[in-house]
């Protein structure tokens, strides 16, 4: 599998799709919806930014499968919270599509508090020929009109508005750091720190707590809670991941709190890699269900995971992402980096999965050959229709010509956030404040 | 003394990143102030260790008190051996910063988040079910200086808990720091208790 940058120009190949809407800010968060007809960013300044992939069209089929941007809107404002004194980020941690029940797309985005649920929908016709108001929407004056006449719908410019149905607020103390919409369709979950709350997509004023691991007494707090999902297929199971490196499963049909787990899934740490850093660098940064709800993935700092869900003691395979970094703990602690949270993701039939890293690398690692690849997402290094060419990381001893030393690496330009197509083999990648679109070359 | 040094720079650097995260848009986070304390923890351990390594080579006689084997210098997680000394020796003051280095192992965390008075610890473990209306536990009603639990220190109020308790226990700790003098097992000492009422201020 290769991948090659779209580009949207037939004349000028040389244009590059790198999109990044000026002004670009930090993207915080990436997700196709389950058709992988639309990709949606949320960024640092709240703001939301949908894409809609082009039709297939005969006329001009270079340009299948590349994304445009369908609809920009201001999900999130910046709040101040009076009680607390602390101001509120307007920053989206996380996008979640809804499956699409009519014409309208739903999705759920949410800051540190409040999570919304937003409808975007087309309007493409429009009403003329009122009585009382005229074309302008200003109001007529009874006297002058004479007859009366029926409205009808007129064709008018694509226009696509996003508003805003449900605002879930004040249910949450700390800092939201996952939703998960169930399979149900009807209720999803918000994950704190320390809760994780079930709504009813339809009611906004009440949720349910599922799970609290607030210990009594706060010096008491060892773990916190890092990313929840819930499971694809089965609606009353779920997961949560740990700062120390545990996942649990629950099933909500076993009791209403599910401070209990049924599974605990924990690899016992290997002494020998035993470091002052250890604790810190296994806090799970990303959870995530396989499509076929058979295995789940856990990123932490410096490698992904695969779990079986039948088997607790240890992961089935474990992929080292960066691991030359080991040996650096001590300056990525102080840079503030060894605190970075990043995100991994499945293909859509589970066979590769794929995680960014530093430097503007990103990773995948296929589980049938069990080869890996690293890719790099920069303006500088890739061209339109090129096709990526693998980077590599030289450990130590001498440097080949492509290669590039672990001292050289640029820890500032780190991918946290990245998503698969669902069935395609097409990944976004959030770079900074730079997003990619790669696709699989097609013949 | 490599070690000890490296220790109290890992120190220094965790409590700076402390202090600046309660600046930070959006307040601090608890994920990342736990992790800070996890490694704050673990550094002073680390430099207790090596103070205690050095000074026995120095005196060249077992210590009088017991103290934490080496190895256990690195652990960051609950240590049998640990807590089994912790519950034998006799509770030192937990609030006195003049509390030498030797006695700190004794009182100081030794669990995974165990608080440094072991009173509170027992009476902690006393769990009760209903977590939201638990009444406090009386001792802590009479004492000020007291972390506070979270029924005590209501939620909402995070910010000002912090700030009494960084001011306690951080203006210690900078001064020391600034004046790097020899008296920065005073500053670990304080610096225990300032971890805990990071994630405390919660």
């Amino acid at each position: 599998m290769c991948f090659q940058l779209c580009s949207n120009s037939l004349q000028n190949p040389v244009t590059f799709l790198c999109v990044s809407y000026v002004p670009a800010d930090i993207i915080s968060t990436v997700e196709f919806n389950p058709t992988g007809e639309l990709l949606a960013t949320g960024d640092k300044g709240g703001r939301v930014v949908v894409f809609q992939r082009e039709q297939e069209s005969k006329n001009q089929p270079h340009r299948r499968g590349e994304y445009n941007v369908y609809s920009t809107f201001q999900s999130h404002e910046p709040e101040f919270d009076y009680l607390k004194s602390l101001e509120i980020e307007e920053k989206i941690n996380k996008i979640r599509w809804l499956p699409q029940q009519n014409a309208a797309y739903f999705l759920l985005s949410t800051n540190d508090k409040t999570v919304k649920l937003w409808k975007i929908s087309e309007r493409d016709k429009r009403p003329e020929g009122y009585n009382l108001k005229d074309e302008d929407g200003r109001i007529r004056d009874p006297t002058t009109i004479t007859a009366l006449r029926v409205p009808v719908l007129q064709p008018m410019d694509l226009m696509v508005e996003a508003t805003p149905r449900r605002v879930f607020s004040n249910a949450h103390t700390y800092h939201i750091n996952s939703i998960s919409v169930s399979n149900d369709y009807e209720t999803y979950m918000s994950t704190d720190d320390l809760r994780i709350n079930l709504w009813n997509l339809e009611i906004t004023n009440q949720s349910f707590n599922i799970v609290d691991i607030k210990p009594a007494n706060m010096e008491e707090l060892t773990e916190v809670i890092t990313a929840a999902e819930f499971h694809p297929n089965q609606c009353n199971t779920f997961i949560y991941s740990s700062s120390k490196g545990s996942i649990r499963l629950c099933d909500m049909r076993a009791s209403a709190l599910c401070d209990n787990h049924s599974k605990f899934f924990e690899e016992p740490e290997d002494p020998s890699n035993r470091s002052f850093f250890s604790e810190i660098i296994s806090s799970i940064s990303d959870v995530k269900f396989s499509h076929s709800g058979r295995y789940l993935m856990t990123r932490d700092y410096l490698t992904v995971k695969v779990w079986d869900l039948n088997m607790e003691s240890k992961p089935l395979e474990t992929y080292q992402v960066h691991d030359y970094l080991r040996s650096k703990l001590c300056s990525l602690y102080e840079n503030d980096c060894i605190f970075d949270k990043f995100e991994c993701v499945w293909n859509g039939s589970d066979s590769v999965i794929m995680t960014g890293s530093y430097n503007n690398f990103f990773r995948m690692f296929d589980r049938n050959t069990k080869r890996d690849v690293t890719l790099e997402a920069s303006r500088e290094n890739s061209k339109p229709r090129a096709i990526l060419k693998p980077r590599k990381v030289c450990v130590g001893g001498k440097r080949r010509k492509d290669e590039i030393s672990v001292d050289s690496l640029d820890f500032s330009k780190k991918i946290l956030h990245t998503a698969w197509h669902p069935s395609e083999n097409i990944i976004a990648v959030a770079a900074t404040n730079n997003l990619y679109i790669f696709q699989d070359k097609v013949n | 003394m490599d070690v000890s040094a490296e220790a109290k720079r890992i120190m220094a650097v965790s409590i700076s990143k402390l202090y600046a995260s309660r600046a930070q848009r959006g307040g601090m986070r608890l994920h990342r102030s736990l992790l800070l304390s996890v490694i704050m923890r673990s550094a002073r351990d680390l430099y207790h260790s090596a103070c205690l390594a050095k000074e026995r080579e120095e005196l060249g006689t077992a210590h009088l008190v017991p103290v934490t084997p080496e190895e256990d210098a690195m652990d960051t997680t609950a240590n049998g051996e640990q807590v089994e000394v912790e519950v034998s020796q006799v509770e030192p003051e937990p609030e006195s910063p003049l509390t030498p280095p030797i006695q700190e192992p004794m009182s100081s965390d030794s669990g995974a988040a165990q608080g440094a008075c072991k009173t509170r610890t027992f009476s902690g473990k006393e769990t009760v079910e209903d977590k939201e209306n638990r009444s406090p536990v009386s001792p802590d009603r009479h004492s000020r200086k007291r972390r506070g639990k979270a029924s005590v220190a209501p939620d909402f109020l995070p910010s000002k808990r912090a700030r009494l308790s960084l001011e306690l226990g951080e203006e210690r700790v900078l001064r020391t720091g600034r004046r790097n003098c020899c008296r920065a097992g005073d500053a670990f000492t304080t610096l225990s208790l300032n971890s805990n009422r990071a994630i405390a201020a919660f």
